[in-house]
């Protein structure tokens, strides 16, 4: 590691195979290496789910112990939100954005590159808590003081919490990068108004990102040091009230939610037009939806504490500003229906997880406005019931449109159409196995079977929707495993795809497919909303802007650094040290971290941006 | 060395229309201490019982609102800054009141 | 894109979409985020306010002259740093040299400010005149309310009752709460030191900071200043109000 940093300022010229990847700083291979990586941790957190539902297969059995189903459902849930959902939204935020609002790349391409590596040692440590000891078991929420060390010694939980601080570094600065991007970069006539919706849910989700993030860095922190150092954050014994954890917790989860679903309607506003031909039904309102939903999501958070006893009135303030959220939503779904309407719709893989989506989205959001009436809530409360509506905004909701979303831009991004047949059995498979493994959770739920439980007794009446349950995620596996080989092959031997074989609408399907490494020989001007169905069906001509010249040896790329991957594996040192900082190895270990991240960040500071290339007009 | 100090100059008149000049920033570092000054004064009071939350409030605004505009430059400088930094200060202090709301704090 | 790191470089004449510099725009999202930072450990610090259930408590160890010192310390950095700034800017780098360095020494002043503070809050010792409180009642009232209860201490024979009762992170929710924010504190103060130290070190190099690269300056000054916000904030929340009577 270290020997890659003794030519020091020098960036690797022409660097081919695993060093080009290693070294990247392109946002299409960043968004490739963020896809690739997230979707083996989202298959991961499947099978973790797989356990449990055969441990839930039938009643009394033992097929996992207690202590490891804890771990199973505290690991499943994390990883599908950090390092599932999450990640494969940011990967298409890389590969596609630059490419919507016709820029070469991000404002800031190291950080774009810091982001995913910090990203990928953050998962690296989360998942090696489970060789190390025990994974994390307090619930993906951990609330206190369930999470302190009187109550919950080992390792687990220093792992879960230093790793989320991890990866909250690499949201926090993919946040603030695309923020940059799209509020500067945008190409010339692409005002706010005119920006692709996908475009517009991203800003609105990298807001709530840079925002909420530090709130839960806080409560990590506070966290870490009770115990770590013995504080009294959230010990009882000292007068500290354990709900501070879940305010602050909730304060960044409900716009996590928010930051879960809102690049998912971005997609499906993207699909739904171009597959039904007609451009998007109301776009203002679709637009200011979003923005509100992105401003109203903060004022939601205490309905996941409904049964705390915060007393009639908080409870009716948070009941109504949750009531009134779905209004939003519900126009937005509306949109999305009048967009379909009389338009000539393509029932194509991308339209089908797109309609999925729409569909579940809608069951999701129902019995989340049964929860939003406080008194019922505190019946489904720790129930299945909340199981069932959180997989089907996060499973029928975020993770439909993120397959619509694969589906759409996997072309643009191999150069080859994913097969449409398979696609339809993936399609099938999936809404099929998604349906029968969760709605019988509503039932479960309002028979009464609590969550988090390891196993029930066959009295209680809940075996067969259980049975049924489990059997629906094999076939929601069956389902991923044809999405797993589908990609592989239509990779390898897809039919060829072209720069457009949707009949795109916007910029991306303008450019050749895969795009070049600059993207836009010329960057394009753009004249309204839909900018590239405007520029072929009306052939409005696209002036080059002054100073991008149509050669594209011409253009200049900022070269690929190492430092980003060398200050991304420094966090990962010194975030193992942390979880140790109790022993003197540990806080050593953190200490060498630490000055590797430093040392890097001096160096990729007073790096030059371009070697000086041959005849190049210097700039 | 000349030549960019020549496109400073030039730059500094283009874009930062009405710089203030270090007599200004020595004028608001005079006001800031005198505030700071009264503050610590009025803290001395003890007749002013609960009275003295209002005050300070206000004086420690004043401060922090000369800082950002003058010495952050928010007042001569393009309004989008103002609204990344002041939305962010907004929303942590709204956050901030209600959850001292729900604790029960100002009742 | 080229342009936009070579921007990032500190020509500010370049071609985005609103006219603003990629790094500067990013700076400033960083300080709102910090906001909602500082506004999480402030609404912990206050929500915990009175519920410490041993001592001591604020009123016991602070001493707002000492805090209005190290205050004003640091107000007076802010004004050093927008001359530092404005004194790169009219070109004239010796001017530039001395304000920041002279920025960064109130930086550090103010830090050993508060780890005298913090050590003397870690070496707290109650002290009792009991003399006076023997013949005067009225005394008892003038005792905080921790030092009441050593009253019982002054037995016959006690002239002077002392004992050591530090303050730490781990002895009350007030100590955890107070060394947390203004430890952040500290720490955010700490790496601006360490930013103005850095830009007064390249200063003497070749084309290190220079007035076209003034930008690179303009960041790490609203990073001070915003810093020094947060200590206007802190100073009245935590300190005056802490310790004022009534409150």
């Amino acid at each position: 590691m270290t020997t890659l940093a003794i030519p020091l300022p020098k960036r690797p010229a022409h660097p081919t195979g695993v060093l080009a990847w290693l070294t990247t700083i392109d946002h299409k291979k960043i968004g490739i290496l963020y896809g690739v990586t997230a979707f083996v941790l989202f298959i991961t957190g499947g099978l973790e789910a797989l356990y449990m539902r055969f441990q839930l297969a039938q009643p009394g059995q033992d097929f996992v112990s207690p202590e490891v189903f804890n771990q199973l459902f505290t690991m499943h849930a994390t990883t599908m939100i950090f390092l599932g959902v999450m990640p494969l939204g940011a990967a298409f935020f890389n590969f596609v954005i630059p490419l919507q609002i016709g820029a070469r790349d991000v404002a800031f391409p190291r950080l774009n590159a810091f982001s995913y590596w910090t990203f990928l040692a953050g998962a690296i440590l989360l998942k090696l808590s489970w060789f190390l000891g025990g994974a994390p078991n307090a619930g993906w929420f951990g609330y206190a003081p369930i999470t302190g060390s009187d109550f919950n010694p080992g390792h687990g939980i220093d792992y879960w919490a230093v790793s989320l601080q991890v990866l909250g570094i690499a949201s926090l600065a993919a946040a603030f990068n695309f923020i940059v991007t799209i509020v500067n970069m945008r190409a010339p006539g692409m005002s706010l108004m005119r920006m692709p919706l996908f475009t517009w849910m991203t800003l609105v989700t990298s807001f709530l990102l840079v925002l909420a993030f530090p709130v839960i860095t806080v409560a990590l922190i506070e966290l870490m040091f009770d115990r770590f150092f013995g504080m009294n954050f959230f010990s009882i014994g000292a007068g500290a009230n354990p709900l501070l954890w879940q305010h602050l917790f909730w304060i960044f989860g409900h716009p996590e939610v928010y930051i879960l679903i809102l690049p998912a309607m971005g997609i499906v506003s993207e699909i739904i037009p171009t597959f039904s031909r007609k451009p998007l039904f109301g776009y203002p309102v679709v637009v200011l939806s979003g923005v509100i939903i992105g401003f109203m999501g903060w004022m939601v958070w205490s309905h996941h504490m409904f049964t705390v006893g915060l007393g009639p009135v908080a409870n009716s303030v948070f009941a109504l500003t949750t009531m009134a959220i779905a209004v939003p939503t519900g126009v937005k779904i509306f949109n999305w229906i009048g967009t379909m309407w009389n338009g000539s719709i393509d029932l194509r893989t991308p339209m089908l997880f797109a309609i999925g989506f729409v569909f579940l989205f809608i069951i999701g959001g129902l019995s989340g406005v049964m929860h939003s009436s406080a008194a019922s809530d505190a019946q489904q409360q720790d129930t299945y019931f909340i199981v069932a509506h959180i997989h089907y905004v996060l499973f029928g909701g975020s993770i439909m449109a993120i397959a619509a979303g694969a589906y759409y831009w996997f072309p643009k991004m191999t150069g080859r159409l994913m097969d449409e047949r398979m696609g339809k059995l993936n399609f099938w498979l999936v809404f099929m196995g998604m349906n029968i493994s969760f709605f019988p959770m509503h039932f479960l739920g309002l028979d009464g079977m609590p969550r988090r439980i390891h196993s029930y007794d066959s009295a209680m009446g809940w075996d067969l929707w259980n049975l049924v349950s489990s059997a629906g995620a094999v076939v929601l596996a069956a389902g991923i495993l044809v999405t797993i080989i589908n990609m592989v092959r239509s990779a390898k031997q897809g039919e060829k795809a072209g720069a457009d074989p949707w009949d795109g609408r916007t910029l991306e399907w303008s450019i050749p497919s895969p795009p070049p490494e600059y993207n836009f020989e010329q960057i394009p001007t753009v004249h309204g909303k839909d900018a590239f169905w405007m520029q072929k069906r009306q052939r409005v001509s696209t002036v080059p802007v002054a100073g991008a010249s149509g050669d594209s040896h011409d253009i200049h790329l900022p070269q690929p650094s190492y430092w980003p991957l060398i200050a991304s594996i420094g966090l990962l040192i010194g975030a193992y040290g942390l979880v140790y900082s109790a022993t003197w190895t540990g806080i050593i270990v953190g200490a060498v971290g630490l000055a590797t991240t430093v040392v890097s960040v001096y160096a990729w500071s007073f790096e030059p941006v371009n070697e000086p290339v041959e005849g190049a007009a210097g700039h | 060395m000349a030549e960019q100090i020549q496109t400073e100059t030039q730059s500094d008149s283009s874009v930062h229309t009405g710089h203030p000049t270090p007599l200004t920033y020595f004028k608001v570092a005079m006001t800031l201490s005198v505030i700071t000054a009264i503050e610590v004064g009025i803290f001395y009071i003890e007749d002013l019982g609960l009275g003295i939350i209002p005050i300070l409030v206000v004086l420690s605004t004043a401060k922090f609102a000369m800082v950002a505009m003058f010495y952050m430059h928010l007042r001569y400088d393009a309004k989008l800054f103002t609204g990344f930094f002041v939305g962010g200060l907004v929303l942590a202090l709204s956050i901030g009141l209600s959850v001292l709301a729900l604790f029960k704090f100002f009742a | 894109m080229a342009h936009a790191e070579a921007a990032a470089h500190g020509g500010e004449h370049e071609e985005t979409s609103t006219g603003l510099n990629h790094r500067k725009l990013l700076m400033w999202a960083f300080l709102g985020s910090d906001c909602m930072f500082f506004g999480s450990l402030i609404a912990t610090y206050v929500v915990y306010f009175g519920r410490s259930k041993v001592g001591p408590f604020p009123e016991d160890v602070f001493s707002i002259p000492t805090t209005s010192v190290s205050t004003f310390v640091l107000l007076m950095s802010s004004m050093s740093m927008v001359l530092a700034y404005a004194a790169l800017n009219r070109g004239s780098i010796k001017g530039f040299r001395i304000w920041i360095a002279s920025t960064a020494i109130m930086g550090m002043t103010f830090l050993a400010f508060q780890v005298f503070e913090f050590t003397d809050f870690a070496n707290h010792e109650v002290h009792l005149d009991c003399v006076e409180i023997r013949t005067n009642e009225a005394a008892i009232e003038e005792l905080t309310d921790y030092e009441k209860t050593f009253v019982d201490e002054c037995v016959e024979g006690v002239d002077e009752f002392e004992e050591q009762h530090g303050l730490t992170p781990r002895t009350n929710l007030f100590g955890t709460t107070f060394f947390t924010l203004t430890g952040f504190h500290g720490a955010h103060v700490t790496l601006g030191v360490i930013w103005l130290l850095s830009l007064l070190f390249f200063s003497f190099t070749r084309g290190g900071v220079t007035p076209a690269r003034s930008l690179d300056v303009d960041l790490a000054a609203l990073y001070w200043h915003f810093v020094d916000v947060v200590w206007i904030v802190i100073f009245t929340v935590v300190y005056l109000f802490g310790v004022f009577p009534g409150i």
